[in-house]
């Protein structure tokens, strides 16, 4: 097996406070009164510590963790943004790094300039830009407003239109993270689409979620860094369980806020049982409820929302879509809540709840929120061998005499 | 999803699927790059790796200048009507009212020639200073070598400076002066003061990222400068050992040198090795200064 990538102790290490720039003042200051700046040369975090890591050429690799665990400083020194304090990655063959859409973008420019402005920044020549123009515009789907600026683009429109210029790279490493987590449900759908393609075609691609199921979905091996360090590095299945079993609380409901500048200002998600009392560990044989409620801060259009279980292969067991039953949400700034009520189908076992809510310009939130246990029936025994799911059948035996 | 076989070499199988991508392309060969903590006191700068990244300079320096003129009535008449404003104010106060010297040639072609390098230089060095901050995307989401931004930003003012030449033609046929045989020198003088905003340039873009007290010194630095610099007076106001002080400021040689090679003025003396010394250690500086803070950009910015 060839080597793509690799980390040899590798380690990033931030001054606290040090996230922005400073004035002049500021270091005057600190030369003035030395005892004061020994303090905050103390305030030091590792992002990133002693990280030995071999990726192989064609691996599709995940990469999992809480926000500030060091995943996109692990990214950002693998595509060479960041020089490490410690160590050193190696990597072979050309990158890209997808760590955001649409890089150099101006929206003065025409769609036409940020096709090329876009591909260049993101390591392409004009030359293959201008043999691939076609394809990149016909992908994006905005041949008629080529000579537009991209300002009297929609939201949607640019994106469609950066997505397209990355999905026409063609480099040995794809680094992406969380770029999925802005667009609607089909933008997402053909990110992921073209991500497995470039698994396919041999290319090593490695992605950084906060969408386990994506990664499950995705890749064959992750990795799980917390607090700067490596914690688990194996088989996607196995890493992820080990995730999901550290990162959602089992319980029947969870209330978060959203961010500020969002036209949303909370969202909860409560489950209730078949009586409809809140339950955290419903039977396998009993119908479970989902409420998803939130809050509005103004007048919203054509909210979607969806509802997705992973199970702890890091499997998508369920993923359903509040428009795909032809209605969404349209109101003023008030409370709504909407249910979805799943018959018996889910095997015993454990299972992270995720919510995904946006319309098809804006994404408010997406992401795990919760832990359920099913609890299996008093008949049910371990066995090796199971499926995927366990809907409520019925057995029936026939006893028949033989003449 | 289709996993190869574990016998078959994957580097095999995704160069095929690579070459099916790109018909007729020949893929480079891979290889390897590494990112490691930096050590040693002198940074290392990689021509041939700078060189890969041209493209990437020639599309930043193009964004920039159909950008600057986007959403304008006038569009790129604002190179020739700015100027002349200048001029026609300069001609006025200090031409007319405090009859400053302009070596014999009419006030308004000397203090128009100084001001097309002049306006070059000031602006580019503002766009220059600005151009990591302003490109924090680019240094914090994608890797290049930073020296890129300041050069690729130094070079979309010659495009006004070469309209402002044409302007100056004019004005020198109205006028009737004529250019000497240092005209040939021109392009020399044209790209001493492109140095010359790099050897500024380079010192302000670096230290812009970690204190942006700069973007706010910018204007007077700007200022004392052309005050600095013999743009509406001649620089024969300057006399005896003086000149060598005064030519510390290179852009006392280049406008001087410019004027010499434009309308024919007088040609720059001794001094200007003073000039060329003081450029040289800057820009030499600037870059040894840039390349070492360049190693933290992405975490200061």
């Amino acid at each position: 097996m060839t080597v793509a990538i690799e980390a040899t102790a590798l380690g990033k290490r931030y001054r606290l406070g040090e996230g922005g720039y400073v004035t002049l003042r500021e270091k005057l200051d600190a030369r003035l009164r030395p005892r004061a700046a020994r303090a905050s040369a103390a305030r030091e975090v590792w992002a990133l510590r002693d990280l030995d890591l071999e990726v192989t050429e064609g691996d599709v690799l995940g990469i999992v963790g809480h926000n500030g665990a060091g995943k996109t400083t692990f990214l950002k020194m693998i595509a060479r943004i960041v020089r490490p304090t410690t160590g050193v990655v190696r990597v072979r063959g050309r990158v890209a790094a997808l760590l955001e859409v649409g890089t150099g973008f101006h929206p003065e420019l025409t769609g036409r300039e940020n096709i090329f402005l876009n591909g260049v920044v993101l390591g392409m020549s004009r030359r293959e830009i201008r043999r691939r123009f076609d394809e990149i515009v016909a992908f994006a789907d905005v041949e008629r407003f080529l000579d537009t600026p991209l300002k009297r683009y929609s939201s949607g429109m640019s994106l469609r239109l950066a997505f397209a210029v990355a999905a026409h790279l063609e480099p040995d490493v794809a680094i992406v993270d969380e770029v999925l987590a802005v667009g609607d449900v089909e933008f997402q759908r053909r990110c992921l689409g073209r991500m497995s393609q470039f698994g396919q075609e041999g290319r090593t691609v490695l992605f950084v979620s906060h969408d386990t199921g994506a990664v499950g979905q995705l890749c064959r091996r992750a990795v799980w860094l917390h607090e700067g360090r490596l914690q688990a590095n194996g088989p996607a299945p196995d890493v992820l369980d080990m995730y999901l079993r550290s990162t959602a609380k089992i319980t029947a409901h969870v209330d978060v806020p959203l961010e500020a500048h969002s036209s949303m200002e909370r969202l909860s998600l409560t489950l209730l049982g078949e009586r409809g009392q809140l339950t955290d560990t419903p039977r396998r044989d009993h119908p479970l409820t989902f409420e998803i409620a939130f809050t509005a801060r103004h007048s919203v259009m054509a909210v979607d929302a969806a509802l997705y279980l992973i199970d702890r292969h890091g499997v998508r067991i369920v993923n359903e879509n509040l428009s795909d039953t032809g209605t969404t949400v349209s109101g003023g700034p008030q409370r709504y809540s909407i249910r979805l009520t799943l018959p018996p189908l889910l095997a015993a076992g454990d299972y992270v709840v995720g919510v995904w809510l946006g319309t098809r310009d804006e994404l408010f939130f997406r992401g795990e929120l919760l832990r359920l246990t099913i609890l299996p029936l008093p008949h049910d025994r371990d066995r090796s061998i199971h499926g995927a799911v366990r809907p409520a059948v019925h057995w029936s035996v026939n006893t028949e005499l033989t003449p | 999803m289709e996993i190869p076989a574990s016998t078959a070499d994957p580097a095999v199988t995704g160069a095929a699927a690579a070459a099916t991508q790109s018909i007729g392309v020949p893929r480079p060969e891979k290889t390897w790059t590494e990112n490691r903590a930096p050590s040693g006191w002198l940074p290392r700068l990689s021509p041939a790796e700078l060189w890969s990244y041209r493209e990437l300079a020639l599309v930043l320096a193009l964004r920039e200048l159909k950008v600057r003129y986007k959403q304008t009535v006038f569009g790129l008449a604002w190179v020739i009507i700015q100027p002349l404003i200048a001029v026609a104010i300069f001609t006025i106060v200090f031409g007319r009212l405090a009859g400053l010297p302009s070596e014999g040639i009419p006030y308004a072609v000397f203090v128009y020639s100084g001001l097309v390098v002049w306006g070059y230089f000031s602006g580019a060095l503002q766009s220059v200073a600005q151009s990591l901050v302003q490109n924090r995307d680019l240094v914090t989401k994608t890797h290049f070598p930073a020296l890129i931004a300041p050069v690729a930003l130094a070079l979309p003012g010659l495009a006004d400076l070469l309209v402002s030449l044409g302007v100056v033609a004019v004005l020198m046929g109205a006028y009737g002066v004529a250019p000497g045989v240092a005209l040939i020198l021109l392009p020399l003088w044209v790209g001493a003061s492109l140095l010359v905003v790099l050897a500024a340039g380079l010192w302000l873009s670096a230290l812009n990222v970690k204190y942006r007290d700069v973007r706010h010194t910018m204007t007077f630095l700007v200022q004392i400068w052309l005050f600095a610099s013999p743009v509406v007076y001649a620089s024969s106001l300057v006399e005896g050992a003086w000149r060598y002080v005064y030519a510390l400021n290179p852009m006392v040689t280049v406008l001087d040198g410019f004027r010499w090679s434009l309308v024919d003025g007088p040609a720059p003396g001794l001094e200007a090795l003073v000039s060329l010394a003081v450029a040289a250690l800057g820009l030499a500086g600037g870059l040894v200064y840039f390349l070492r803070a360049e190693r933290r950009f992405a975490d200061l910015i």
